[in-house]
């Protein structure tokens, strides 16, 4: 029997790997002041100048960590959604958890509270998200369907979406205003490593609790009726994926605000190398996430303009002709169902 | 005879005021291949998912090798019974050799990591379904004859000792229908316990071992189906006037119209 794409998704998952330290070490020794690579390696592993150290592991790492662990934790969670959704639209907001985590950090901002203690920003949005993800977890143990899972997800998307126009309709002032659309356009400037130690384990549990219902997606390929008599529990499939994608894609607006396409494109960019199979794109999807989101942000900070670079505008700019380039080839293809 | 692997017993499923099934009972034995028959909206789906524990019973009780259906985890319910929906929508374009593979899930196995066992049951199940040519083709480019065999090894690839399947010739030329038919009437002969919900009157006596037929939510008649299945009965279950011509080589099903009233 052929081993099939297997054999790719083998040597694809450490590629992809090494690929993802290849851009995080680009993007550490590209900016502004120009650093030799060996000066980048150097101040990695705690040598070179004092200089050099600052701008490595104050300025250029944490921001391009940030933007592999929100990278990651889209394309995972998009994965996952597009998996249990059955749908190659589904993206990883699709049950409301990212407007309701922007909803929070934008509480936080209208309430004034992130001026006075930075950390607050963040924090309304982990509070957003969980509670997002909550109500979408004790939902999906009552519906009877994924559509009621996905009409409950747009009833709260709508509602946080009106919530937070309305926050940013009330504005007090010009400067509020603008740190709100600022932040909703999605960046990981200035991030610290502090940063990253406050959303990292709740994305990573959130990845953990998708990447335990690896097998059920794959299961759930043949219908929901089908994946039943295979032996899947889908109602705990269903609420493991809710709470997953809600803990990883809500971690991910608290670290960076909210960026749109990687979750929903890069699932599309590993299927032609891994298979159809949703449960194998999973590990795939993380790590090109991440390699696509730290290039991006490379790519929003080289670019020169006057205003800063908002990495949410670059992928978007980046993912939605990649988005149109896949939509087309599938039509090309004929009808791939 | 020995306990029956599935069995439904004075099964009453309601929707809103409506009842689906009204106290419906039903056993079904290892090596036996039952057609389960009557109109539209009979009842007959209703009664296949209630059997898997996706309907749940106001009242009655489904049992799966003498447990309550809801009782067992998912994995040992499919363990014990293999099912094949009514709809078998694809959602993914994943090769045919990856869809029977996840015939082994409640084993653990997948698509590169089958166990031996994973592999020889999956192996036998190919077999059956003469799929040998078509392994790692798109399932989603396949006919409808074809993806139907394929979803059937993927049900038999579970090696349950028991098999439901909702409608499993639906929409297939006379060959593929007969195909199928014969594949399960095989497994049975085999001691595998099959419930096959059918349309086609005729194939169910050629393969079936028994039918039941209900109407309404509940059981008109169940027996062989040469015996059950008489002009007078299909008058009642269908409202049609038929009769059965036969010669040496067995008998087919001839419908008239529909019946006169008050049949």
């Amino acid at each position: 029997m052929s081993a099939g794409p297997t054999d790719h998704s083998r040597s694809l998952i450490p590629a992809l790997a090494i690929a993802s330290l290849l851009a995080v070490f680009l993007a550490c020794s590209l900016g502004e002041t120009p650093m030799a690579l060996g000066k980048v390696l150097a101040s990695l592993f705690g040598g070179g100048d004092a200089t050099s150290q600052t701008i490595v592991w104050s300025i250029r790492l944490p921001r391009a960590l940030a933007a592999w662990i929100v990278g990651a934790s889209l394309g995972l969670s998009g994965a996952a959604m597009q998996g249990l959704l059955r749908n190659p639209l589904a993206e990883p907001g699709v049950l409301g958890v990212s407007v309701t985590a922007s909803l929070g950090a934008v509480i936080a901002i209208y309430y004034g509270f992130s001026a006075s203690f930075a950390p607050a920003l963040q924090i309304g949005a982990v509070v957003g998200a969980l509670s997002a993800t909550a109500l979408i977890a004790f939902a999906a143990q009552r519906v009877r369907d994924m559509v009621g899972l996905i009409l409950i997800g747009v009833g709260l998307s709508s509602l946080a979406g009106a919530l937070l126009s309305l926050l940013m309709n009330l504005a007090p002032n010009p400067f509020t205003l603008n740190d709100m659309v600022s932040w909703l356009m999605g960046s990981v400037a200035n991030r610290s490593l502090s940063d990253i130690a406050l959303s990292g384990p709740i994305i990573a549990l959130g990845a953990l609790v998708l990447l335990m219902t690896r097998r059920g997606l794959s299961a759930l390929t043949l219908g929901e009726e089908a994946a039943h008599g295979l032996g899947l529990d889908l109602t705990r499939t269903r609420v493991l994926v809710a709470v997953g994608c809600g803990l990883a894609t809500g971690g991910s607006v608290a670290l960076a605000g909210a960026i749109g396409f990687v979750g929903i494109v890069t699932p599309h960019l590993v299927r032609p190398l891994v298979g159809s199979d949703p449960g194998r794109a999973l590990v795939p999807s993380a790590l090109a996430g991440g390699v696509l989101l730290v290039l991006a942000d490379v790519g929003a900070r080289l670019v020169p303009s006057d205003n800063e670079l908002k990495l949410g505008v670059v992928a978007a700019l980046v993912g939605a002709p990649i988005f149109l380039w896949i939509a087309a080839r599938r039509s090309a293809q004929g009808k791939a169902q | 005879m020995t306990a029956p692997l599935l069995s439904l017993q004075k099964a009453v499923v309601r929707r809103g005021h409506k009842q689906i099934l009204k106290g419906l009972s039903l056993d079904l034995y290892p090596g036996e291949l039952v057609g389960l028959l009557g109109p539209n909206g009979s009842g007959k789906t209703t009664a296949a998912r209630s059997l898997l524990g996706l309907v749940p019973l106001s009242s009655g009780s489904a049992l799966i090798g003498g447990d309550p259906v809801a009782s067992l985890s998912a994995t040992a319910r499919a363990r014990r019974v293999a099912y094949l929906p009514q709809s078998r929508p694809v959602a993914w374009p994943i090769a045919v050799h990856e869809a029977i593979a996840l015939g082994r899930f409640a084993y653990g196995g997948q698509t590169g990591r089958l166990s031996v066992l994973d592999q020889a049951a999956v192996d036998e199940a190919v077999e059956a379904c003469d799929l040998k040519g078509l392994l790692n083709r798109d399932i989603t480019t396949l006919s409808g004859g074809e993806a139907a065999r394929v979803h059937v090894a993927r049900a038999l690839a579970a090696k349950a000792p028991a098999l439901i399947a909702d409608e499993p010739t639906a929409a297939l030329d006379p060959l593929h229908q007969w195909t199928i038919m014969q594949v399960l009437a095989r497994q049975a002969a085999q001691g595998s316990s099959i419930l096959t919900v059918v349309h086609d009157v005729t194939l169910a006596v050629q393969f079936c071992t028994r039918v039941v037929v209900i109407k309404d939510g509940e059981c008109l008649a169940s027996g062989p189906p040469a015996e059950v299945l008489t002009p007078d009965l299909l008058a009642k279950a269908y409202g049609i006037d038929a009769r059965w011509t036969c010669d040496a080589d067995g008998s087919a099903l001839v419908v008239h119209g529909p019946a006169a009233r008050g049949v």
